[in-house]
């Protein structure tokens, strides 16, 4: 293995480790927002389809590289736009005035 | 120092932000700061990939790209309503996975124009090619199955499992083909032909998976699908060499599948069970009337003014609420009679099955959402224990969760299945449609208990009956 292969080894057990000892604190309540959150950070691969958008030339590595970049950018915005919708609403009090 | 050096700098920083992010969740109060950290970091990464030296002429393409796709995200998600919101997820998981696919492909591509391709690589490349592709053709099934596009009821026939073994073998026996040119340096098909066949698999591979799985199983699909976009992330990231799509595809993968264990879990079926199982087919029986029971016992309906009494003369009253509350839109109605209820110095409580809605706290979003305050809601495990000591527990919409059978009777197709322990309670108010069987298409013995009374009617119609009987009597 390479250098830079034990290294990505490392990084994703660790990583693994991490995700599990946080993510099984997360009260039930949440678990909604928590799916929708993760769903924003996987978003992440927005930069995995900046690096490769204009990697191959010609039409067709054009428009998968656009794709690529729309689907990243759509699932990062509107998961993190929606988890900030459905966190607003968690309150302990009601806001809204009782007549 | 150049620009260019900073950019794995600025990675760190967004791989702590995204713990930080999914730490803040552990609370209601440092969730919201916590996802906007989160977002910040998400930022931030994005704009030093920008100065990365790969991206060299392609600023504009993506400019546009992120234009487009941001536009869409953006809309899509002010837009969305919360009895909506399994669809939306499963819509953005979906383009996680594709985006991850095509980033596999893409590089898969500029490895091979520079020769450089080798087997290591060659199989992370692959792996996200495969999960990613399953996740976006999966999450588009469930999407539509969601929304009502296609039939939510599990779609099966004859062969089927052969069927979908045979396009997993296909995919695995091409993947095998291709790393082996890789591994050789020389391929007998052409490299590039190979992945577009094992694309178009993988995408079958995904609708075929979830095709025959029905809408109630929704909450472990999603769980599911949600694991396998945060795995072919992080397989990109192998793929690129890149540490942060590493981390964060597996926090993603982890979350997932904690989340598919619960619910898979809360059901008590294994997850090959849900996936491959064909549940309650066996036992659909035929819906029985407002009757009399097998043995004698029989159902007591009762009226909104006599359930108005009951809930007036309580002190402790727990509300039931499952996925049928949701369809109904029965949310806000709840909301008010609870605080009618406590304004009579009544106390009231929610108790959540996990399974309630259509995606792992689903319930608790759409409560939330009707302004109920979430230190109200509890999960199985801390009302159970409370239900002796409720005067009434009021079952609205749910089924399957509350039926006893699960804990006493061997023979019943959800034996094991962890419920809430309604028949406990004093007095129990079912808010029901009709008689017809839940999911699991079985009858609910809960119904026949001496202490249960039925109130027939769609859920928003009768709670707000009830709600101005009870006004009356202030």
């Amino acid at each position: 293995m390479s250098g830079e292969a034990i290294v990505a080894a490392y990084v994703f057990i660790l990583a693994i480790f991490v995700g599990f000892e946080v993510v099984s604190k997360v009260p039930s309540t949440l678990h909604t927002p928590l799916m929708s959150g993760a769903n924003a950070i996987h978003g992440i691969v927005i930069v995995g389809a900046m690096l490769v958008a204009s990697a191959i030339p010609g039409p067709l590595g054009t428009v998968l590289g656009f794709l690529a970049v729309v689907l990243g950018t759509a699932n990062v915005v509107g998961g993190f736009v929606v988890t900030d919708r459905m966190l607003a609403m968690f309150k302990q009090r009601p806001v809204r005035k009782r007549e | 120092m150049t620009v260019e050096t900073l950019i794995p700098v600025a990675y760190l920083i967004a791989a702590v932000t995204f713990i930080l992010g999914l730490k803040g969740l552990s609370s209601p109060t440092t969730a919201v700061q916590g996802n906007r950290i989160a977002a910040a970091g998400m930022l931030i990464a994005v704009i030093a990939t920008f100065f990365a030296a790969d991206v060299n002429g392609g600023v504009p393409l993506i400019l546009a790209g992120v234009a487009v796709g941001g536009v869409a995200g953006f809309a899509g998600a002010r837009m969305v309503k919360m009895t909506a919101m399994p669809q939306m997820v499963a819509l953005f998981n979906g383009a996680g996975g594709g985006a991850a696919a095509l980033v596999a492909i893409l590089e898969f591509a500029r490895q091979r124009e520079l020769g450089v391709l080798e087997v290591g690589a060659s199989l992370a490349t692959l792996l996200a090619l495969i999960i990613g592709a399953v996740s976006f053709s999966g999450s588009a099934v469930a999407f539509g199955k969601l929304q009502g596009l296609i039939t939510p009821k599990a779609f099966r026939y004859g062969g089927q499992q052969l069927v979908t073994g045979g396009i997993a073998a296909a995919t695995a026996l091409l993947s095998l083909v291709l790393l082996a040119g890789a591994f050789g340096g020389s391929f007998a098909i052409e490299p590039m032909l190979l992945i577009a066949v094992i694309t178009l698999l993988a995408l079958a591979f995904g609708v075929a998976l979830v095709m025959p799985i029905g809408g109630a199983d929704m909450p472990v699909v999603i769980s599911l699908l949600n694991a396998y976009t945060g795995l072919a992330v992080a397989m990109a990231g192998f793929t690129l060499n890149n540490q942060l799509l590493i981390v964060a595809g597996t926090l993603v993968g982890a979350s997932g599948t904690i989340l598919t264990r619960l619910m898979s879990k809360a059901m008590n079926r294994s997850l090959g069970n849900v996936l491959f199982g064909a549940f309650g087919a066996a036992t659909t029986a035929g819906p029985a009337g407002p009757t009399a029971g097998d043995d004698g016992r029989s159902i007591r309906s009762i009226g909104p003014e006599d359930a108005a009494i009951l809930l007036s003369y309580a002190q402790n009253v727990i509300v039931v609420p499952g996925y049928g509350l949701a369809v109904a839109q029965a949310q806000h109605g709840v909301r008010e009679l609870a605080d009618l209820l406590e304004s009579r110095g009544i106390s009231v409580k929610y108790a959540i099955h996990p399974v309630a809605g259509r995606m792992p706290g689903h319930m608790n979003v759409l409560l939330a959402e009707a302004n109920v305050p979430y230190d109200k809601l509890f999960d199985m495990d801390q009302i159970n224990p409370e239900f002796q000591r409720a005067d009434v527990a009021l079952v609205i919409g749910a089924n399957d969760v509350t039926n006893p059978a699960a804990r006493s009777n061997p023979g019943s197709p959800i034996y094991g299945m962890p419920i809430l322990d309604v028949d406990k309670a004093q007095n129990i108010i079912v808010i029901k449609r009709s008689m017809k069987p839940g999911f699991a298409g079985i009858d609910n013995d809960l119904y026949l208990d001496p202490k249960t009374a039925m109130l027939f009617g769609d859920a928003k119609d009768a709670v707000g009956k009830v709600v101005q009987e009870l006004k009356k009597t202030a």
